[in-house]
C-alpha cells in the first residue's frame, strides 16, 4: 500500500532547541493514527515538517511519494489539510466565508469562488453539521462549533490526508466525543487518512487502531495497536508519572489514568 | 451582518457625492461659468482637487485594509506604523536634493523607498523570535515615527533656499498644481490596488495566521512581501502627493468591514471608494466651514478619526490585542 505521508530519518526543530532526532515514520493511505507524547515531545513539530511549514534539517519528508519541499504550495494544499488546536480570527468572517477559504488553492484569482467551490463548501458544512450556522460569524461560535467549522474548512480542500493538532484540547467531553466521531466517520466514509495529535490516551485507544508515542527527546517510544503501546512501563517512563491501565469492563477498550504518587492528609483533619 | 443595500448605495452615491463636491463653493452649489477664463480655471482647479482627494483617500484606505489583514489587527494603518512618516522623510529628501525638479517620479520614488525601509525596520523591532506582537508594532511604530519627524525637522533647518518648497509640501494640500505628480501618484495607488485585489484570496487566508495560510496553499513569504510592498506603495504615493493625512487608513477599512464583511474581494474596492469619497468630503468641509480661510484637511480627518480610534481601543479584548 502507498504512503500518504512519510518521514525518513528526519531531524528538525529550532536553532536553540532540536526537537525531532533522526525520526522515521510513515502513514499509509486511508490509515488513522493518533500521535501521543508529553508536552514538548515534538508532536506539532512533526506535523509541521510533514506539511513543509518547518524545514527538516536532515532527512526527507514525503507526501504521497513526493518530496514536500518540491511540491508547489497549491498542489500540496489539495493533498493535505491541517486543523489547528484553536484559531484566533481577528476579522468578522462568516462561517461560510471561512469554509470557502478551504478552497483558497482552487479559487480563481480573477473571478473568486465558482458555483462548484460554493457547492463543495456547502457539502462540507452539511457533513460537519454547521450548515445552519453558515451566515453567522465565526468569532461568535462556541468551541465545539468552531472545531466543526475548522474541520469543514479542511474538508472543503478535498484532501487525501488531514492532520489535526489537538483538535479536542479545549472541548468538554461531550464535544470531544462528537469531534472524534466525526473524524472516524470521515475516515470510514471517505477514506481520508488521519493523523491526530491527542493527549487523552483513553479516547485515542478507543478511536484509533494505531498509536504512535513520542518520548520527551523527540524519538518514537512505541508504535502499534493500543494493546502494544499502552503498557504501564512504557507510559510511566515516557510521561514520568505512575499510571494505571485497565480494559474497560463494558467495551474492552484500554483506559489509562494517572495515579497520585503521594497522599497528603486532608486539611481540617 | 452583510448589508447589500448599503453596499449598493455606496457605489451609487459615490459619483454623486464627488460631483457635488466639485460644484460646491462658498456660496452653495453652482456650475462654474465655463464661458469665462475664471470659470474654466475654477472648474479645472476643483476637478484637480477632487481627483487628488479621491486618489489619496483610496490609497490610504487600501493600504490600511491590507496592513490590518497582514498584521491581523484592526488597529494597524500606515500612519500608526510609521510608514507614512518614512514616506514623508523620503519625499522631503527628494525635494531637498532637488530630484523632484528632474523627474516627476522622483518624489513618489523617494517616498516609497524610505517608507519601505521604515516598515521593515518597525517590523523587525517588533518581532521577538518570529512572533510579532501588536503592542510592539504600535510602540516601535510610534517611536520610529517621532524619530523620522525629528529627521524631517533637521532637514528643514538645513534646507536653506529649499525651505519654501519643503514647507509648502509639508503643509499638505490637496490642491495639487502639478498634473504629472497627480498622474504618477494616481498610478502608484492604482497599481497597488490592482496587486492587492488580485491577492484577495491570499489576504483572506493570511487573516487566519501564517500557519493556516501555509496549509491552505499560500506561498506565505512571497505573498506577505508583495502585499506589504503594495500597501507601502499606496501609502507612499499619497504622502508624496499631499503630505501626511492620518486616520483615513484606520477608520475607513474598519467601517467598511461592517458594511461588506471581511472578505477582501469585496472589502478592498468598497474601502477604496469609501476612502476616496470620505477624504473628498472632509476636504470640502475643510475649504468651506470657515471660508475663505481653509483648514488643513488632516485636522478634519483627525477630529473624526481620533475618537473613533479610542473607542476601538477600548472595545478590543486585551487577549485579542496581545495575539500575534
Amino acid at each position: 500500500m502507498n504512503c500518504a505521508a512519510e518521514l525518513q530519518n528526519v531531524s528538525a526543530g529550532y536553532p536553540s532547541r532540536p526537537v525531532l532526532r533522526d525520526l522515521s515514520f510513515a502513514v499509509r493511505e486511508g490509515e488513522t493514527v493518533a500521535l501521543l507524547g508529553p508536552n514538548g515531545a515534538g508532536k506539532s513539530t512533526l506535523l509541521q515538517v510533514m506539511t513543509g511549514r518547518l524545514r527538516a534539517e536532515a532527512g526527507v519528508a514525503r507526501l504521497f511519494g513526493r518530496d514536500v519541499r518540491q511540491l508547489p504550495a497549491a498542489e500540496r494544499a489539495r493533498l493535505v489539510a491541517w486543523v489547528p488546536q484553536q484559531l484566533d480570527v481577528p476579522m468578522a468572517f462568516t462561517v461560510e466565508e471561512m469554509v470557502l477559504m478551504g478552497r483558497t488553492a482552487a479559487l480563481s484569482r480573477w473571478q473568486g469562488s465558482s458555483a462548484r467551490d460554493r457547492q463543495i463548501a456547502e457539502q462540507a458544512m452539511r457533513y460537519t453539521d454547521v450548515l445552519d450556522l453558515r451566515s453567522r460569524l465565526f468569532q461568535e461560535m462556541s468551541g465545539g462549533e468552531r472545531q466543526r467549522v475548522m474541520i469543514a474548512l479542511a474538508l472543503a480542500a478535498e484532501p487525501r490526508l488531514i492532520l489535526l493538532d489537538e483538535p479536542t484540547a479545549h472541548l468538554d467531553m461531550g464535544h470531544r466525543l462528537e469531534v472524534l466521531e466525526l473524524i472516524s466517520r470521515l475516515n470510514c466514509e471517505r477514506g481520508v487518512a488521519i493523523v491526530m495529535v491527542a493527549h487523552d490516551l483513553s479516547l485515542a485507544a478507543e478511536f484509533f487502531p494505531r498509536l504512535v508515542l513520542l518520548d520527551a527527546h523527540g524519538r518514537i517510544a512505541a508504535d502499534g495497536p493500543p494493546a502494544e503501546v499502552l503498557r504501564e512501563p512504557i507510559i510511566e517512563s515516557v510521561y514520568g508519572c505512575r499510571v494505571g491501565v485497565h480494559p474497560d469492563p463494558d467495551c474492552g477498550a484500554l483506559r489509562v489514568f494517572p495515579r497520585r504518587t503521594r497522599a497528603y492528609a486532608q486539611a481540617g483533619k | 451582518m452583510r448589508k447589500p443595500l448599503v453596499q449598493l448605495l455606496l457605489y451609487l452615491l459615490a459619483p454623486v457625492a464627488l460631483a457635488a463636491c466639485v460644484l460646491l463653493g462658498p456660496h452653495g452649489f453652482a456650475w462654474p461659468d465655463t464661458t469665462t477664463p475664471i470659470g474654466q480655471a475654477l472648474l479645472y482647479l476643483r476637478l484637480h482637487r477632487v481627483a487628488a482627494g479621491f486618489v489619496v483617500g483610496a490609497g490610504l484606505a487600501c493600504s490600511g485594509a491590507v496592513l490590518q489583514a497582514l498584521l491581523r489587527n484592526p488597529l494597524a494603518d500606515p500612519y500608526v506604523l510609521g510608514v507614512s512618516g518614512g514616506g514623508a522623510l523620503g519625499a522631503a529628501l527628494a525635494i531637498f536634493f532637488g530630484w523632484n525638479m528632474l523627474h516627476a517620479l522622483a518624489l513618489p520614488a523617494g517616498a516609497f523607498a524610505v517608507a519601505l525601509a521604515t516598515l521593515l525596520l518597525v517590523y523587525r523591532l517588533a518581532s521577538r523570535g518570529g512572533v510579532v506582537s501588536v503592542y510592539g508594532l504600535i510602540l516601535s511604530g510610534v517611536v520610529i515615527s517621532s524619530m523620522l519627524g525629528s529627521l524631517l525637522m533637521l532637514l528643514v533647518v538645513f534646507a536653506g533656499d529649499r525651505l519654501p518648497p519643503i514647507v509648502f509640501w509639508m503643509l499638505g494640500n490637496l490642491q495639487v498644481s502639478d498634473t504629472s505628480l497627480l498622474l504618477s501618484c494616481g498610478s502608484g495607488v492604482g497599481v497597488a490596488f490592482g496587486i492587492v485585489w488580485l491577492l484577495s484570496r491570499e489576504l483572506n487566508a493570511l487573516t487566519l495566521g501564517r500557519d493556516m495560510a501555509h496549509h491552505l496553499g499560500v506561498r506565505t513569504e512571497f505573498v506577505v512581501g508583495l502585499a506589504l510592498t503594495a500597501a507601502t506603495l499606496a501609502a507612499a504615493s499619497t504622502v508624496a502627493l499631499c503630505g501626511l493625512i492620518g486616520f483615513v487608513g484606520l477608520i475607513v477599512p474598519h467601517a467598511m468591514r461592517h458594511v461588506v464583511g471581511a472578505d477582501h474581494r469585496r472589502l478592498l474596492p468598497a474601502a477604496a471608494v469609501a476612502g476616496g469619497v470620505f477624504l473628498v468630503l472632509c476636504d470640502t468641509c475643510a475649504r468651506l466651514v470657515v471660508a475663505p480661510v481653509e483648514l488643513p484637511v488632516g485636522v478634519i480627518t483627525a477630529l473624526f478619526g481620533g475618537p473613533f480610534f479610542l473607542v476601538l481601543l477600548r472595545r478590543r479584548k486585551p487577549t485579542a490585542l496581545e495575539a500575534a
